[in-house]
């Protein structure tokens, strides 16, 4: 009579704890296992290396270290210009103005694209014939500055700053609901307050808003950089394939190790470590978020 | 004193410039989708020389597309695989969900706080095990295999979003019911479950999402075209041949107009469901 009940529970959580972990727990230990061997992934015989692997990530992989400055770069653009445009556009929309709705709807579009589609059209719209459309440089050629015009995807100095714009398209919209919830609890006495007291605008905006949306920003600062860094499917479709060359970012890195060296342990130890680095980023900022709460 | 003229006119002229900024984001927001639905009606020609709007419209691109192309086939494929995810999720995380909040028993918060703990640790190499292991589990190329792994992608976030739900609806329906003579599935399928239709959306709507837009488990689980979802099929598409663009910008089309629709017609949950995901995620 005791048993039977306590056996029901379980069945409960019996599915999701069985798919857990076939398909999380055990690649997740497997991922630590493989990254200490060298193994094509066919072969039944791994070759035990220690942290060889590790070492030649560190000190012989330039291409893991561009990588990852590429992944950094794009999270720095996200950073700044990305939400800086997020802020603006929710400030312009928290206010009783016409068609605010129609807005939010369209800005949000881009969010639930897929990268891979985002990555495409976008690819196909910049690259010069007959790769694309070439819009881009027609546009500029329009606009009278010839001298602008270059293959902006191929360009090893512009193909990072294009593939970081083009997230920023993507990710804005995020950012811009999250800050307009957060601009909408903001009591409208506190504004009243603040012009009664002889606040102008831009005061009142500094004195007012900003304190008050510290929090929200610090938010949507940890989703833009976690989401930043391991952006690289719209890569992929800006770009074409793992061999993203001068745009390459670690998962890439990852996932060419796999595919095209068939170096899985490699691939693991890349995993490992880049994992190590968001974990180290999610921790500084959530020090930096407690300590900018007490504050 | 200034007049209330300038003020006026002050107040119009921001008015103005804040709007001339929001129409012109918003415009950069359409302008690729628009120019993408408008190629996948032209002829290659047309793309490469022609103005923005075609003269014609080449809808048998679609037709083209869909048929020869093979989008066809991705298209249902697309479909099945959200479909069968979101179920599989949907049951097994509120079942799980359920036992969470409601239940008493042995190692109860050790497994929440696992499926916790997953949300939080990010493994970015994990897909190269996930290889190894399909391998080995004879699941790599199977639609079967691919399946199982997207459900548990969107386990442990639906599992949080459905328990935190749990928490806060009152129990007296489920006493009743269990005063009734009512089993414990017999609760969670004809009470708990139907009463948490506003949670069950938000998790419907982000794991469809989710899974519609997956993109590197697909590429790595499936070898076979017969299988493959739009988003490697397309990848596929435009590395095989001298590509043929407006078929290209057809089955982009196809992958990026069902989002929208839904997205139009089911804006608030959507939103809801996405956001909710993505910060508790």
């Amino acid at each position: 009579m005791r048993i039977k009940p306590t056996l029901e529970n379980y069945i409960f959580i019996l599915p999701a704890v069985l798919i857990f972990s076939i398909f999380y727990i055990i690649p997740f230990i497997w991922v630590f296992q493989l990254g200490f061997y060298e193994w094509d992934g066919i072969l039944p015989t791994k070759v035990f290396v220690g942290l060889g692997n590790f070492k030649d990530i560190i000190f012989n992989d330039p291409h893991w270290w561009r990588s990852l400055h590429n992944a950094g770069y794009i999270t720095l653009i996200a950073l700044t210009f990305q939400n800086a445009i997020a802020f603006l556009l929710a400030w312009a929309c928290d206010r009783e103005i016409r068609l605010k709705n129609f807005y939010r709807l369209i800005f949000f579009i881009p969010p639930i694209l897929s990268e891979l589609v985002v990555g495409m059209v976008w690819g196909f719209i910049i690259r010069d014939n007959p790769q694309g459309a070439g819009l881009a440089n027609r546009f500029l050629l329009a606009l009278g500055f010839p001298e602008l015009v270059r293959s902006w995807l191929s360009d090893k100095n512009t193909v990072l700053t294009t593939v970081a714009l083009i997230h920023s398209w993507k990710g804005f919209g995020w950012g811009f609901l999250i800050f307009l919830a957060g601009l909408q609890t903001i009591p409208r006495e506190l504004y009243e307050a603040a012009r009664v007291d002889g606040a102008n605008a831009w005061q009142s905006f500094r004195k007012v808003t900003i304190p008050l949306m510290v929090p929200v920003m610090i938010l949507v600062a940890i989703l833009t950089v976690l989401g930043a860094m391991q952006a690289f499917v719209l890569i992929i479709g800006l770009v074409g394939g793992e061999f993203a060359g001068y745009a390459s970012v670690p998962v890439l890195r990852i996932l060419a190790s796999m595919r095209y060296s068939s170096m899985f342990g490699y691939a693991c130890a890349q995993g490992i470590t880049f994992g190590f680095i968001l974990i180290i980023i999610s921790f500084i900022q959530y020090r930096f978020s407690k300590r900018a709460r007490q504050v | 004193m200034k007049s209330t003229i300038y003020y006026k006119t002050k107040k119009v002229t921001l008015n103005l410039l804040i709007h001339l900024f929001l129409i012109s984001v918003a415009v950069s927001c359409l302008f690729p989708l628009i120019w993408m639905v408008l190629a996948s009606l032209k002829t290659q020609e047309m793309i490469f020389k022609g103005g923005v709007v075609p003269k014609t419209f080449h809808f048998e691109n679609y037709y083209l597309a869909w048929v020869k192309g093979g989008f066809g086939r991705y298209f249902l494929n697309s479909i099945f695989y959200t479909v069968s995810v979101v179920a599989g999720i949907v049951i097994v995380s509120s079942l799980a969900a359920y036992a969470f909040s409601r239940f008493r028993f042995w190692g109860r918060n050790l497994f929440f706080i696992m499926f916790l703990a997953a949300m939080m640790i990010p493994i970015p190499g994990s897909f190269v095990a996930l290889y190894v292991l399909l391998n080995k589990l004879h699941l790599r190329n199977t639609p079967i295999g691919y399946i199982l792994c997207m459900i548990n992608v969107g386990l442990s976030t639906s599992i949080f979003l459905l328990k935190t739900f749990f928490d806060k609806m009152p129990t007296e329906l489920e006493d009743a019911a269990r005063i009734d003579g009512c089993s414990k599935f017999g609760m969670w399928w004809h009470v708990a479950l139907p009463l948490s239709k506003p949670v069950l959306a938000v998790v419907v709507v982000f794991n469809a999402l989710n899974v519609w837009n997956e993109y590197i488990l697909a590429l790595i689980i499936f070898d076979s075209k017969q299988f493959m979802p739009l988003q490697v099929a397309l990848q596929t598409f435009q590395g095989e041949f001298v590509t043929n663009y407006p078929l290209l910008m057809a089955g982009l089309t196809l992958t990026a107009l069902p989002i929208i629709i839904v997205y139009l017609f089911m804006q608030k949950y959507i939103i809801k469901g996405v956001m909710q995901g993505a910060i508790v995620g």
